[in-house]
């Protein structure tokens, strides 16, 4: 029988225990009870506790049903996952909490990822599953939060949030470009297009118009066969080409790595949303563990905590500081790749150069 | 003597506190022994520090247009369990709340059909499945439509709406999120099943201006909640806020962005000035119990964001300041017309692979506004204009040369 197509998802509200329907749209307030349990009272007095785990995101079916044994324990079958890939079991009867992080605990999942600290990684596949990545994402992700970890779980707290993401190329599916630290994976050289082979496999001009920046000229082959190349100075390394086609790679295992941006933040919350900038143009690839990063990334970390005003997120704390005393107590080297050149944006108009004769010394 | 592990480098990632990606890898292998071959595949990635899957080969389900990633191996002489290895886009229950009855069927499926390998969830926030031979996708597909679940989207069209928790637990969601975005994926499953726009398209709904789903940064379509009327104020609240040690003159008062919060501590009560309060929710993420977003609640309706690629990154701008509560809720007629309108100008206008946002950039705000028949007003904009390069109507010219003499 062929299958209903547009059935869409679930209706949500199936899935919902009952001390949720109960109270929808009734809760009254919440608190943090402690690091990574948030007790949420409704008007009606009812309560119902969120015990919040961090996840790899990459998880087996095997994982999966861990979670239901646990849920269906302690949960009465219920629980969910947040927009950051963290796991939140959702307990109504007060009696179940600790038994529930006793057994959380024993099995080794981290409890935390609430208020002033550090939450899971939102990030990509990486050299898991994607064509087009710089690095890997899951292992740079799990090499920095086993390093962050005491952040996560509430044993070291920040002033304020502090979100980090990867993306593991500038396609940023992770969507890295508003985090307080982003780690974004970035090609350097120019594709290395097999000119011969491209005509036969790709459509010429769909691949000379897939380059933002117009790098891609027509070319033709000695025997008269169209084909394209590359003006290199014109190419930021962004891969549309070689998602276009395929005989366009543009890997390169020494070129490649990684850059750390910092400073975005999404709530409105005292400032209003902002960009991640470039701090750190490059850093090499060095799997299992990327020590650079995780080295580069705990730096800022710890300074941030040691210098930064309560509540001031991390943008909020270098506008504050400027940015040059960032560059000088992280001991970031400044450089030429830091100062915006590319001019394939249309508006919104550069904003990058000072302006102002206000400045710190 | 234990053999010798293949995966010397990825085993180093099972080590540490955190939860370890190559432990489920390895779970799933032992009940799927070509799902070995992903681990296999990305220790020579992480010996070569270089990728080793190919794109592209149109790959897909009967009667849907996207909700598939097509991805084989470039090395299926070394790794022949994952020679194609795509991934499915399954569309989330909203909001991401589960039972276990649920999970178990998917992850039943998922095992009988494919590598029992997933994300909770991807970045857009379907759940993905993740890899599988091409003559299993069929099935795949009908066993989950049997089991009442749905693809996302891929490609050019709507992608799969998501939304924070919303009321369902967040005493601050200033409208019901979570069923608005049930009701549009449903009211556009030919949109998000079927690419035939410019490019993709996103809606994301988050309760109140916390934005926990990061709507403004990753949304073409951003619903904001938010008030209009006063911010509601528990005195006996904040006074017990006072008396637990809270320094609220430092903490609440001096971190309100625009100063409109006076704090007198000898009567330990503060006083808001509504008027110029910009709803960014600081006081009230401070003191949950005493402070509650206003009555007459609704939603900022914003548009345009995107990531970088290709032009610049873009965060979503205002569009509507304030839409009711009540326009929020079935039969949604005015945001129907609204999108669909928006829909056919992005389509009629857009580039190939133009983003909803790169195209206002390109022709203009006032153009879009014409469009749409809708008003400029200040909440569009930061500050007025700096430069003097005014492009005039020219019908304006005439009637305002004219209102002169
Ligand atoms: C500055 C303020 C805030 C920011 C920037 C912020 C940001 C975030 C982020 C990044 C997440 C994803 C969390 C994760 O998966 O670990 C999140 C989720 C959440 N936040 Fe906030 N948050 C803010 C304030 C709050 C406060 C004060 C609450 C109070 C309860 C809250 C309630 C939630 C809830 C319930 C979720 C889960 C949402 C979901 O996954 O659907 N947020 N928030
Ligand atoms: C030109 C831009 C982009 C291209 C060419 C692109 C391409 C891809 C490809 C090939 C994949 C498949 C990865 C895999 O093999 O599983 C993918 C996954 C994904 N992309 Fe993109 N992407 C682009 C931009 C974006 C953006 C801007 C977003 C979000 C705002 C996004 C969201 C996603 C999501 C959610 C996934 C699912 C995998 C995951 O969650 O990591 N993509 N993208
Ligand atoms: C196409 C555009 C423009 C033209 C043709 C233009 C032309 C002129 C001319 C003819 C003068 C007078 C020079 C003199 O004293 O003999 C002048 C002065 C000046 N222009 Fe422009 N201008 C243009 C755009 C701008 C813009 C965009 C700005 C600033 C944002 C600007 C700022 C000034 C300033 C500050 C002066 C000096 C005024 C003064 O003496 O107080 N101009 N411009
Ligand atoms: S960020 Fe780039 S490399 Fe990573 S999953 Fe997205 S398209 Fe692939
Ligand atoms: S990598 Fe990007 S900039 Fe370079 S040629 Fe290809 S499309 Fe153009
Ligand atoms: S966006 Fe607002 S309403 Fe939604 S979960 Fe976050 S704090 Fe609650
Ligand atoms: S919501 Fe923000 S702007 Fe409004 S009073 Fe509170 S701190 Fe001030």
């Amino acid at each position: 029988m062929p299958a209903k197509t547009d059935i869409g998802p679930p209706y949500f509200k199936d899935f919902l225990p009952k001390v949720i329907l109960d109270n929808y749209g009734k809760w009254d307030y919440h608190e943090i009870v402690k690091p990574g349990v948030l007790m949420h009272v409704g008007e009606s007095g009812d309560k119902l506790w969120s015990v919040r785990v961090g996840g790899a995101r990459l998880i087996c079916t095997d994982r999966v049903r861990e979670y239901c044994d646990i849920a269906d324990e302690f949960c009465d079958g219920h629980f969910r996952f947040t927009s950051r890939h963290n796991v939140e079991f959702l307990v109504a009867d007060e009696a179940k909490l600790e038994p529930l992080i006793k057994v959380l605990t024993d099995k080794g999942y981290p409890i935390g990822g609430t208020g002033n600290g550090i939450t899971s990684i939102v990030h990509t596949q990486g050299w898991v599953h994607c064509h087009t990545p710089a690095t890997d994402a899951s292992g740079p992700v799990k090499a920095v939060m086993d390093e962050l970890i005491d952040y996560f779980t509430g044993v070291k707290t920040l002033p304020a949030q502090l979100r980090i993401a990867l993306a593991c190329c500038l396609n940023m599916c992770g969507a890295v470009h508003c985090s307080d630290i982003a780690i974004l994976g970035i090609h350097r050289k120019p594709p290395k297009p097999d000119v011969n082979k491209l005509p036969k496999v790709c459509e010429v001009p769909s691949t000379i118009s897939s380059c933002p920046t117009y790098a891609i000229k027509p070319k033709k082959l000695e025997d008269g066969t169209k084909s394209i190349e590359i003006n290199d100075e014109r190419c930021m390394y962004c891969g549309n080409c070689y998602t276009m086609c395929p005989a366009m790679p543009l890997a390169d295992p020494e070129a490649d790595g990684i850059a750390i941006w910092v400073g975005g933040k999404v709530s409105n919350a005292r400032s209003g949303p902002k960009f991640s900038k470039l701090a750190i143009p490059f850093l090499p690839n060095n799997p299992p563990r990327w020590p650079e990063v995780v080295d580069a990334i705990k730096n800022i970390v710890e300074l941030y905590a040691a210098d930064a005003r309560k509540y001031e997120r991390v943008g909020d704390w270098i506008e504050r500081i400027g940015w040059e005393t960032f560059f000088d107590k992280t001991g970031i080297p400044f450089t030429d790749m830091h100062i915006d050149d590319f001019d394939g944006g249309a508006p919104p108009p550069h904003i990058a150069f000072r302006t102002t004769a206000q400045f710190r010394f | 003597m234990a053999e010798e592990s293949k995966t010397p480098l990825l085993d180093e990632l099972e080590k540490g506190p955190w939860p370890s990606f190559v432990t489920d890898i390895k779970m799933a292998a032992k009940r799927k022994p070509e799902t070995m071959d992903l681990l296999n595949q990305l220790e020579l990635s992480y010996e070569e520090k270089i990728g080793h899957w190919k794109h592209g080969g149109i790959v897909g389900v009967m009667g849907y247009g996207g909700g598939v990633i097509g991805r084989y191996s470039d090395r299926p002489d070394l790794f022949p369990g994952v020679k194609d290895f795509h991934t499915l886009r399954v569309n989330m229950p909203t909001g991401w709340f589960y039972t276990t009855k649920a999970l178990r069927t998917i992850c039943d499926i998922w095992d009988k059909r494919g590598s029992g390998m997933t994300n909770f969830h991807g970045s857009t926030g379907d759940i993905i499945l993740l890899g599988t031979d091409t003559d299993q996708l069929q099935p795949l597909f009908d066993d989950l439509s049997e089991a009442g679940f749905d693809l996302g989207g891929s490609g050019s069209d709507l992608r799969t709406p998501s939304a924070c928790c919303g009321p369902a637990r967040c005493e601050w969601a200033c409208f019901d999120n979570l069923q608005m975005c049930y009701d549009m994926t449903m009211e556009y499953q030919m949109e998000l099943h079927r690419p035939m726009w410019p490019y993709k398209f996103k809606f994301k709904f988050s309760g109140c201006p916390n934005d926990c789903v990061a709507a403004v940064a990753r949304a073409d379509m951003s619903f904001i909640g938010t008030w209009r009327d006063d911010i509601q104020v528990n005195d006996d609240e904040i006074a017990a806020y006072a008396e637990g040690g809270l320094d609220i003159q430092a903490d609440v008062a001096d971190n309100c962005p625009t100063k409109c919060i006076s704090y007198d501590a000898s009567s330990k009560k503060i006083k808001i000035d509504n008027s110029n309060c910009v709803r960014c929710m600081h006081c009230i993420n401070v003191m949950p119990k005493a402070l509650k977003p206003g009555k007459e609640r609704g939603c900022t309706l914003m548009a345009g964001a995107k990531a970088p690629i290709l032009m610049g990154a873009r965060l979503s701008s205002v569009i509507v300041p304030f839409v009711p509560k009540e326009k929020l809720e079935p039969p949604y007629e005015w945001f129907k017309d609204f999108i669909d309108r928006l829909w056919e100008w992005w389509d009629e206008n857009g580039k190939f692979r133009e983003r909803f946002g790169e195209l206002l950039d390109r022709v203009g705000m006032r153009v879009f506004l014409k469009a749409m028949d809708m008003e400029p007003i200040p909440q569009m904009i930061e500050a007025p204009r700096t430069n003097p390069f005014v492009f005039w109507w020219p019908e304006d010219v005439e009637t305002s040369g004219k209102e002169a003499k």
